[in-house]
């Protein structure tokens, strides 16, 4: 990316001209959460202080102009996926809330003995909903696995599928190892024994071109606050023709058509699985949220992502005493590495103290961590607005946080 | 080292060469700490005889911070009557988590102060603490 256009979108991102510890913020900690440009935070403070309203229930010109809005962002999702009239787009409150809200509403169609395919690199709420359904409806959840690099092993994903298969559900892009799974493959082979494919977007949202019709997803999840948009909302885009046959989980105002003591007649979709007044400016934050992505270009952003990731990768392999966990030959976004004897805490703290922003722990995928033999790793996770120099002062904060430990 | 009180050099030498460290091939009383958020993870061995902690061990993993407070606290320990070590643990524990009274009659143990300015590290500091309280509570099952 040319340094005036970065220098330029550094600017929309006020909280990176903060200083943490007597340092300028380096932020690298986007796979947790992005940070918000001020377009976005302007839209959100807009609603409240201009056009606050509910939504779907009123003939005055706030309420209509506010679903008005509210709407218009189902449309936004579907063109910055790709999608068409095959698919709708159910708000919920993130990627978790969609993946449990699929494990509840298309679990209970699932039968004893029933099977649901998952991969050894999810983030733990592409686990525990699916082992929530197993202990309510005896389903099997069986782990695809992945190689010492962190590539998912296609194989043996393939040799688990039974006629008992109902659902396939494996991420995207691994938050813990910066692996981008080949969706294309794993939909082919689950399409060809009919299983229908849930893909945890979380991380990818923000970094791959996402075309779902292409790729032909059945389900797709992902939350706005990993896309610079608002904590607390998120998206399940899915194929209508799955949801026609899903019975909502919530029961409330919105959902249904006419309610009456003896029968309720729900909604149509998308509605029906919508109960209750939604984060209406959330919802057309992240409207906003995709209108900016949109101006800089995913295109852009992935090719200069990708140089900054090389360049880091680069950079940190250089170090001595530094391991990358997770070295697939097809990455995006992160890098999460140990340093020999010295523990990630140790290190985020450390270069916290240098106004550096890194991820330590677990990263909510503990079967990972298993896997590597580790207890934990330091995570260093990228955006668009992240420069070079970010990557430079990582790598001086690693040199410092070994100096003290030597 | 500037601002970074946290890591001061007693913290680093205990970390890098903890005190009592191991697991003894006799004890009567022994407990497991683990904290699943950050992996820390110890084990402490204790000889208590006449009411006396007359040897203390650990074993595991941890970040520094951990390894030198379970470091400086099996020291601060040894020979001491259980009431005086219930009454340790809890002045550390009520300092760190409550932040009441302080560490300086505790003499060494002092040098964790920080920790307590830095929340996200005050599980750090306490786990084996409270693996130490557990374990006097714990005899060993014949
Ligand atoms: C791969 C992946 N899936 C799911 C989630 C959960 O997202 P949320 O907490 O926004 O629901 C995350 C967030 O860290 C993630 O990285």
């Amino acid at each position: 990316m040319d340094s005036n256009i970065l220098a330029k979108i550094r600017e929309d991102f006020p909280i990176l001209e903060t200083e943490i510890n007597g340092y300028p913020l380096v932020y690298l900690d986007n796979a947790a959460t992005t940070l918000k440009p001020k377009y976005v935070i302007d839209r959100l403070s807009k609603h409240y202080l201009y056009e606050t309203s509910n939504i779907h229930r009123g003939v005055h010109f706030l309420s209509q102009q506010a679903t008005t809005y509210f709407e218009e962002v189902r449309d936004k999702v579907k063109n910055y996926l790709h999608g068409n009239s095959t698919w709708e787009t159910i708000f919920t409150k993130g990627t978790t809330g969609a993946i449990n809200f699929v494990a509840q509403s298309f679990g209970s169609l699932l039968e004893s003995g029933d099977e649901v395919i998952i991969s050894q690199m999810e983030h733990h709420s592409n686990i525990v909903p699916w082992q929530m359904l197993r202990d309510r409806k005896s389903i099997v959840l069986k782990v695809a696995q992945m190689d010492e690099r962190g590539v998912l092993d296609l194989e043996h994903l393939e040799s688990l599928i039974t006629e008992k298969t109902k659902l396939v559900s494996i991420t995207y892009l691994s938050n813990a190892l910066g692996t981008i799974n080949p969706v294309d493959k794993i939909v082919e082979i689950a399409h060809s024994k009919n299983i229908p494919v849930l893909i945890d977007a979380a991380q990818a949202i923000a970094h791959i071109t996402i075309d779902v019709k292409k790729l032909d997803i059945d389900f797709i999840a992902f939350s706005a606050h990993k896309m610079f948009g608002p904590t607390g909302v998120g998206v399940l885009y899915a194929k209508k023709q799955l949801l026609e046959k899903m019975p909502p989980i919530d029961g409330g105002g919105d959902m249904i058509a006419s309610v009456r003591f003896d029968k309720t007649i729900y909604n149509t979709i998308p509605y029906r699985f919508e109960a209750g007044t939604p984060d209406i400016a959330g919802v057309i934050a992240l409207g906003a949220a995709i209108d900016y992505i949109n101006s800089i270009g995913l295109k852009n952003i992935e090719e200069y992502e990708h140089e900054l990731l090389q360049y880091g990768t680069q950079k940190l392999s250089e170090i001595k005493n530094l391991r990358v966990v997770g070295t697939s030959p097809d990455k995006s976004s992160v890098i999460s590495f140990v340093l020999n004897g010295i523990h990630p805490h140790d290190v985020g703290s450390l270069l916290d103290s240098k106004g550096i922003a890194v991820r330590t722990g677990h990263h909510c995928a503990q079967p990972v961590m298993e896997f590597f033999k580790i207890p934990a790793t330091t995570r260093a996770s990228i955006s668009f607005y992240n420069t070079k120099t970010d990557i430079d002062r990582l790598v001086d904060g690693i040199l410092y946080v070994q100096s003290i430990f030597e | 080292m500037n601002q970074n009180e946290l890591y001061q050099q007693v913290i680093l030498s205990h970390n890098k060469s903890p005190k009592n460290f191991g697991k003894p091939e006799s004890f009567t009383h022994w407990a497991e700490g683990f904290n699943p958020l950050c992996g820390d993870h110890y084990f402490i061995y204790l000889t208590i005889e006449d009411n006396v902690i007359k040897n203390v061990f650990f074993e595991g993993e941890g970040c520094a911070i951990s390894k030198a407070s379970a470091s400086l606290m099996t020291e601060s320990l040894k020979n001491k009557t259980v009431e005086e070590a219930d009454s340790i643990i809890k002045k550390f524990h009520d300092y760190m988590t409550l932040s009441e009274g302080d560490l300086k009659e505790l003499g060494k143990i002092s040098v964790l102060s920080g920790v307590k300015d830095y929340p996200a590290r005050i599980k750090c500091a306490t786990i084996s603490w409270h693996t130490m309280k557990q374990a006097i509570e714990t005899p060993v099952s014949e």
